[in-house]
């Protein structure tokens, strides 16, 4: 760790961390002295679907190409919304993947595959 | 007489074919997002930062900083017809704007904030070309002791500034600190937490931690509730103010316009603190205060003055002392390191050209906000109404698929995504994202100065007292925080958060 003279590369880290520590502990005991505001609504099911659709589109966005990954991305997260209905995000899905791959793929070069390869192969 | 020459070469370099277009380019978008709830400067900056890679630095920059003014813009444009605030500045337009939209009045509501905006706007970037240089010559006398304590300042003025618990934004402050450690030290070659995984060894992007706590984040907090909107005002008569608006609105764009600008460059606030300021200073200095919230005209002027003058001196620290003040200040650090350039007061002796040709842009960018937004409101109306449910889709697609052209991972998209559920969660637990992702950017800087500080003073830690810039900075933030902490001003401080949606 080294010492002030000669900082390591924990000694940074190691004071951060320490008053990290501190402030927790501070919060943690004063959770239970003080009255605190109630964490209001939590929505489970846009973090999860939002969340969910991110990850699968990181996940198969290069074996299954843009075609399939970005309507999926599209309409799981879509379906976050208490107004979500099939024939809309169907018609959004196919018009950003056509805007996404003129703008990103054709136009900026972003090296993404419109057929992924578990099916060119 | 050097103002002058500085000015000229700054138009040569703006007027150029090309960064007009950036421009143009720039502040529409900064308009149309700051029309649209829900996506707002961090995140759209955020997203193009990839772009901008492959455009010349001055380009980038200039099509950037319109953006972030060209929001201020927008922002207000919903604030005034649908009572929803499109850009968190432009919360307090609301009260008033609404009103005056809803008495027949949107038209004129519409083009004060306009003529306000562009007033602040043209004097806030004068006031950049005239503080700039003075300002980056002072900070070429600042050791590393020095830049660490302005660092220090900056952090705690953004713990004071945000909003929620103090404790919990020093917390996020240390948090955004350590995460900035993340990957290879510079001086050691050691890997600190990194877990072996290689995709961190070149540390965490910013922009996957930008995108993920300011644009995810932000979608999974407004798919809590989905309201109806309030009655949209699609009526737009007359927007020509009358004689007796023209004198109501002069003095609240003067002191909107002062206010904003003092606080814009205060770290931590940018446009926002500056537009709730000058609404409660206007209500309470007005003749007219009785009519604050029915209508008022001063209502819109102030605020909306203040919020553009506070978004174009946001750019003094970054531009002279190399320290963004905010969160997207964070981010146009961010765009110039990918560009090559350094920031810090070398800047403008360095890359005069580029200095200047952003502050001339910025006058040119208000001018085109001004011709763009009174006859284009009719589409700005339309693409109000564009349902959230169609957004957001596109907000993530565009997220997902920029954060994954900076490296071509697919690592950055999982970890943007986990910065989003962090981004969720610490909003939920009363822990503001802002000041974490200026402590994130500073981290690695901090620590350097800290090094050669030390190094210098041969591991004497007195000397962070003993110099007379670095002690008076600290003095500062330990004011600042002292005041932040008194219960009576920290009753204060909550409530003028409370109005923020």
């Amino acid at each position: 760790m080294g010492s002030a003279l000669k900082m390591g590369p924990a000694y940074f880290p190691t004071i951060l961390s320490s008053l990290l520590i501190i402030i927790g502990v501070i919060s943690l005991v004063r959770s239970f002295i003080q009255q605190g505001t109630p964490i209001g609504s939590f929505t489970f099911r846009g973090l999860l679907l939002v969340i969910t659709a991110t990850m699968l589109f990181g996940l198969i966005v290069r074996g299954a190409g843009m075609i399939v990954a970005l309507p999926a991305l599209v309409i799981i997260s879509a379906y976050a919304s208490i107004r979500f209905r099939w024939g809309e995000s169907l018609v959004l899905a196919a018009g950003l993947t056509l805007f996404c791959i003129l703008v990103f793929l054709k136009g900026l070069g972003v090296p993404l595959p419109i057929v992924g390869l578990w099916f060119t192969r | 007489m050097e103002l002058i020459a500085n000015l000229s070469l700054g138009f040569t370099t703006a007027f150029t074919g090309a960064n007009l277009l950036y421009c143009l380019a720039g502040v529409f978008l900064g308009t149309l997002i700051g029309v649209l709830p829900g996506l707002g400067p961090t995140a759209t900056i955020a997203m193009l930062l990839p772009v901008t890679f492959t455009l010349p630095p001055v380009s980038a920059l200039i099509m950037l900083a319109g953006i972030y003014y060209g929001s201020q813009y927008g922002g207000s444009t919903t604030s005034i017809l649908v009572n929803v605030p499109g850009e968190a500045a432009s919360v307090v337009t609301t009260l008033d704007g609404y009103q005056m939209a809803r008495q027949g009045r949107a038209g004129v509501a519409l083009a004060t904030a306009a003529i306000g905006s562009f007033f602040a706007g043209t004097v806030a970037t004068l006031l950049l070309a005239l503080f700039a240089p003075p300002l980056a010559e002072i900070a070429l006398k600042f050791g590393p002791a020095d830049y660490f304590s302005l660092m220090v300042l900056g952090l705690i003025a953004a713990v004071v500034l945000a909003q929620g618990s103090l404790l919990h934004a020093v917390g996020m402050v240390v948090l955004g600190l350590l995460l900035g450690l993340v990957g290879t030290d510079v001086n050691s070659g050691i890997e600190r937490f990194t877990f072996d995984i290689p995709e961190l060894a070149d540390g965490v992007g910013f922009v996957v931690v930008a995108m993920g706590m300011f644009g995810l984040g932000e979608i999974i907090r407004n798919l809590e509730n989905e309201k109806l909107r309030s009655e949209v005002v699609t009526k737009i008569a007359s927007l020509m103010p009358t004689k007796e608006d023209w004198k109501r609105m002069m003095w609240p764009i003067l002191r909107g316009t002062a206010i904003g600008s003092a606080l814009g460059i205060l770290p931590g606030s940018g446009s926002i603190l500056g537009s709730f300021a000058a609404y409660s200073i206007e209500k309470k200095v007005s003749k007219n205060s009785a009519e604050f919230g029915k209508g008022a005209i001063e209502g819109v002027a102030a605020p909306e003055s203040a919020n553009n003058a506070g978004a174009q001196t946001s750019f003094i620290p970054l531009l002279t002392l190399g320290i963004p003040s905010n969160p997207v200040m964070a981010l146009m650090v961010g765009a110039m390191i990918i560009q090559g350039i350094q920031p810090g007061p070398a800047v403008i002796t360095e890359q005069p050209a580029l200095f200047w040709g952003i502050i001339v842009s910025m006058w040119i960018g208000n001018f085109f906000l001004i011709i763009l937004n009174l006859p284009l409101i009719g589409m700005w109306v339309r693409i109000i109404m564009v349902p959230y449910r169609f957004l957001f889709p596109a907000i993530l697609v565009f997220c997902a698929i920029g954060v994954f052209s900076l490296k071509n991972v697919e690592f950055d998209i999982y970890f943007m995504a986990l910065f989003g559920v962090l981004g969720y969660i610490f909003t939920k637990l009363d822990c503001e994202p802002a000041p974490m992702l200026l402590a994130f950017i500073l981290g690695p800087l901090m620590e350097q100065y800290l090094r050669r500080a030390l190094l210098l003073s041969r591991g004497d830690p007195t000397v962070f007292f003993r110099r007379p810039i670095s002690a008076t900075l600290l003095t500062l933030a330990l004011l600042a925080l002292i005041v932040a902490c008194i219960p009576v001003l920290y009753k204060k401080r909550e409530e003028a958060f409370r109005e923020e949606p």
